[in-house]
Formats: C-alpha cells, sequence, structure tokens
C-alpha cells in the first residue's frame, strides 16, 4: 500500500474520532444545561430514578455478592502459596470499593439502562415521537435526556455504594463460611483498612460511570439511523461506546484519586 | 396565511426540494400530492422548523417562520403524524392532553383530563379509552388519539401527515370527515400531505402537486380534474404512462 495513502487513511480516521467525541462532547454539554434550566420535568425524572435506581438492583445485588465472594476465594488461593491468607478481608474491601464494585455496577448500567435508553429513544425517533415532542413545545433535550442524566448521576453512586456493601457481605460469607474466617476479626479488618479516600473515589467513578452511561444512551439514541436496523445499531454502539468509555474513565480517576 | 418562498432542501446528493413555493390562505385547507419520496413531508417539517431548509423563506402570517419565540410558534400548531406517534409510556389521555399538561398552556390535571375525554369524544371515542395505552389500540384508534392530540390545544393551523396510511377503506372514510368537520368547524387553517385521492376530495379547497421538488400545480379541489396538467391527470388516473416516471 501506498505510504502516504496508508498516512491519509490514518489521518481520517484520527479526525473522525476527534469529531465523534466533539459531538459527544457538545452533546453532554448541552445536556447538562438543560438539567439546570427549566421547565422540569418531575414526572420523567422520577420514572427514571425508578428505572435507573430501584429496577438496577437486583442485577447489581447479584453481581457484586458473586464477584466478592470469588474474589475472596480466589486471594486465600493466591494468599496462601506465601503464607499471606490473612489479608483476604484488606483486599476484598480495597478490591471491591477502589475497583470492581463501581467498575461492574458501571457496566451492568451499560449493558441495562444504556441500551433501553437507546433503544428507547431510537424507537422514538423512528416513529417520528420526537418530532411529536418538538410539535407539541416540548424540547427532546429537556424531556428525554435531561431527566435520564440527573437520574443516573444521582442513582449510579448509590447503587455502588450498595454493591460494594454487598460485595464484601459476599467475601464476608465465603469466607467465614468456608475459609474458617472469624466474623468479628474480618469486619474489624475490613472496617479498618478503608480510608476515606477510597469509598469518596468509589462514589466519584459511580457518578461519572453513570453519567457516561446516561449520556451514550441518550446520544446514540437521538442520532440513530431509520427503522429497525438503525436502532439496533444505535443500542449496539451505545453500549460499546459506554462500556470503553467507563473503563476509560476508571483509568483516569484511578490514577487522579491514587497516583497523585 | 402560511407562504413558501423557493425553499430548497437537499440531503447529500438528494435535492428534494428544489425552489418550492406555495401560499396557504388563512381559514383554508390545503392538500399536497405527490408521489413517495417526493418531499411532502420535507416539505411540512421545513414550515415546523423540524428541518432547516437549505434556501428559501417560509412565512407565517407574514413573519418569518425561523425568527421569535419558538414555543409560541409551535403553540400555534397540531400535527397529525402519519403514525400517530402517539407516546407510549403515556396513557391515551395524558397523550391528548400532553400540551395541557406542561408548558404555556398548562391547566390543573382534572381540567386537562376532561379537556382530553372531550376531544376524544369529538374523534368518535369513548371515554374509556383514556385510560389505556396506545399499543393497546388499534391503527385507527391510534389515528383518532392522534387527530384528537392534534386538536386539544385548539391551534390555528393543523398538519396532517398521510391521515389514511394503513387505514382500511371505511376507517379512512371516517379519518377524513373527521378532519373536514374539524377543520371546519375550528376554522383553522389546514394543510394535508396525501397520495389517498379519496382524502384529497374529501378533505381539500385547494391542492397542490409536487413534483421533482416544485410545486408543478396549484388550484381549487373543483379545478383539478379539469387542470390540464400532465402531472396531476397522470397522478388522479394512477397512470404508469405520463411524466411522471413509474420507477423512481
Amino acid at each position: 500500500m501506498n505510504p502516504i495513502s496508508a498516512l491519509g487513511g490514518l489521518g481520517r480516521t484520527v479526525l473522525g474520532l476527534l469529531a465523534a467525541f466533539g459531538r459527544v462532547a457538545l452533546f453532554a454539554l448541552d445536556a447538562v444545561s438543560h438539567i439546570l434550566r427549566p421547565p422540569f420535568y418531575p414526572r420523567e425524572f422520577g420514572m427514571a430514578l425508578l428505572n435507573i435506581g430501584w429496577l438496577s438492583l437486583p442485577v447489581v445485588g447479584l453481581t457484586a455478592i458473586f464477584t466478592g465472594g470469588a474474589l475472596a476465594l480466589q486471594i486465600y488461593a493466591g494468599g496462601a502459596r506465601f503464607n499471606a491468607e490473612a489479608v483476604v478481608p484488606q483486599i476484598v474491601a480495597i478490591g471491591m470499593v477502589r475497583e470492581l464494585g463501581p467498575v461492574l455496577v458501571g457496566l451492568m448500567i451499560a449493558a441495562r439502562v444504556t441500551s433501553s435508553i437507546a433503544a428507547e429513544i431510537a424507537t422514538m425517533k423512528v416513529t417520528e415521537q420526537i418530532d411529536a415532542l418538538v410539535t407539541l413545545s416540548t424540547h427532546p433535550m429537556k424531556y428525554l435526556t435531561a431527566p435520564r442524566v440527573l437520574a443516573a448521576l444521582i442513582t449510579v453512586p448509590a447503587l455502588v455504594a450498595v454493591g460494594d456493601v454487598i460485595g464484601i457481605a459476599g467475601g464476608y460469607t465465603v469466607a467465614t463460611q468456608n475459609l474458617g474466617f472469624n466474623p468479628a476479626a474480618y469486619l474489624k479488618n475490613t472496617v479498618d483498612f478503608l480510608e476515606m479516600r477510597d469509598i469518596v473515589s468509589s462514589l466519584v467513578k459511580g457518578a461519572a460511570f453513570g453519567v457516561i452511561a446516561a449520556i451514550m444512551g441518550c446520544y446514540y439514541g437521538m442520532n440513530s439511523g431509520r427503522g429497525a436496523q438503525g436502532v439496533g445499531r444505535a443500542t449496539k454502539g451505545s453500549v460499546e461506546a459506554a462500556a470503553v468509555l467507563i473503563l476509560a474513565a476508571n483509568f483516569v480517576l484511578t490514577g487522579v484519586f491514587f497516583s497523585l | 396565511m402560511i407562504r413558501m418562498e423557493n425553499v430548497e432542501k437537499a440531503f447529500g446528493d438528494n435535492h428534494v426540494l428544489r425552489g418550492m413555493s406555495l401560499e396557504i390562505p388563512k381559514g383554508t385547507s390545503m392538500v399536497i400530492i405527490g408521489g413517495s419520496g417526493t418531499g411532502k413531508s420535507v416539505a411540512l417539517k421545513c414550515i415546523l422548523g423540524l428541518i432547516k431548509p437549505d434556501s428559501g423563506m417560509i412565512y407565517v402570517d407574514g413573519k418569518d417562520a425561523t425568527k421569535g419565540d419558538r414555543d409560541a410558534f409551535l403553540a400555534r400548531f397540531g400535527m397529525l403524524f402519519q403514525g400517530a406517534a402517539l407516546f407510549d409510556s403515556l396513557t391515551v389521555w395524558q397523550n391528548v392532553a400532553f400540551r395541557l399538561l406542561r408548558g404555556s398552556l398548562k391547566r390543573p390535571t382534572e381540567e386537562a383530563r376532561e379537556i382530553a375525554i372531550e376531544k376524544l369524544r369529538r374523534v368518535g371515542l369513548k371515554s374509556d379509552v383514556a385510560d389505556r395505552f396506545p399499543a393497546e389500540l388499534s391503527g385507527g384508534m391510534q389515528k383518532r388519539v392522534g387527530l384528537a392530540r392534534a386538536i386539544a390545544a385548539e391551534p390555528e393551523i393543523i398538519f396532517f401527515d398521510e391521515p389514511t396510511t394503513g387505514l382500511d377503506p371505511i376507517m379512512s372514510g371516517v379519518i377524513n370527515d373527521l378532519i373536514r368537520e374539524i377543520v371546519t368547524e375550528m376554522g383553522a387553517t389546514a394543510m394535508t400531505i396525501t397520495h389517498d385521492m379519496s382524502s384529497v376530495r374529501a378533505i381539500a379547497d385547494n391542492v397542490a402537486m409536487l413534483h421533482g421538488g416544485v410545486i408543478q400545480w396549484t388550484g381549487p379541489v373543483g379545478q383539478m380534474d379539469a387542470s390540464g396538467d400532465p402531472y396531476v391527470e397522470q397522478f388522479i388516473s394512477g397512470s404508469a404512462e405520463g411524466p411522471i416516471e413509474a420507477v423512481r
């Protein structure tokens, strides 16, 4: 292949990616501006709280409890190689609160909420419901996007907190029931080892991941193509983008909280 | 009065409107006819500001439609969408009263519900459908709900996008009669886009034929059959022979 044309192709790809980032950033800014400016739609906000927060609890709880239990087993087995089995409570707590809790909840929200938001809004676009909103003097960003983003900003940190606690409980159950740990000592080690910074980082990550998940769902839904294929593409694209951005944001936030 | 002057709109290489000009006098019912993909919906969406024209001007009552208070502008319009475009997550009455439950036209919930039920009656639906969801209704009933929503806030201008598409001939006749009655009763300016000739004869005061991105012919519905325009004649007769290519 001609090196100049290869370079040109690379340049076009980079420019395309930057343009996409720009469009998403502008969309996110627009969404935030609509959160802050009236009119507000409390019913839609309430529904979004219910859908994103309350109805995600089962999947978050199940994910966290199995992950916490598996983490305890892995740390025990790995630690046994150099007589460090006793660190199970501390590593489970750190692992769940700093990383696995927020990331797994974020990814679960991307799978459950981002996909549902993108599919719902894309279907509304395909069936002209978005146009209908405009003709009824209602701004789609204000009515559809702002309530969902605000609800995700509030509920996902709460879900992460719940996931952290349930994950630690999963590790505690496995450690005390199967690995012979003393329950009181396990809890004391967990509480003593966790720092406020760990909890704050977990909640901040939850807020960031929630916003990313909601924004990507809304963005892809609002920009979906025509027909069933358009809805399918929007849904798939939204989950892929949200998952990648959540993992990238996790890396950045971990650096901010723990490398400085 | 609605006036379009040399409105052009292209999507990439596809030049849909190529200088469309049209006048719709206040209080009259204009029906735009034309084949699929000739830009009828695009023209209508340009007036509402849902699509931005590439060039040309659109005036409503002499004022530039793109300038001024957007909410106040849209509050003057009602629109029946081709697929009704009802909001799935809301009940029928909440759909009909959508405009009355929020924004500048907001009313108390009970009053909005009463108005919605009254509008549902007006389009021939009983009050027991009010608490159902759109997915529980037939296509014809959804169209009627869409019509009730379009007239709920008593707009001055009503747009009907393919009002009879997908309906059986009897239900089409019912919808056509309802539109005619409502437009006459409210004294509203109406603009309908359709390729259903029975709709044209039932609804129109005036007819405009859109083809090739421009209005090929316009005139009173009574003159349509004797228009002498080859495009209109071919469209009315449904013939494959004529200036309109059968395969586009």
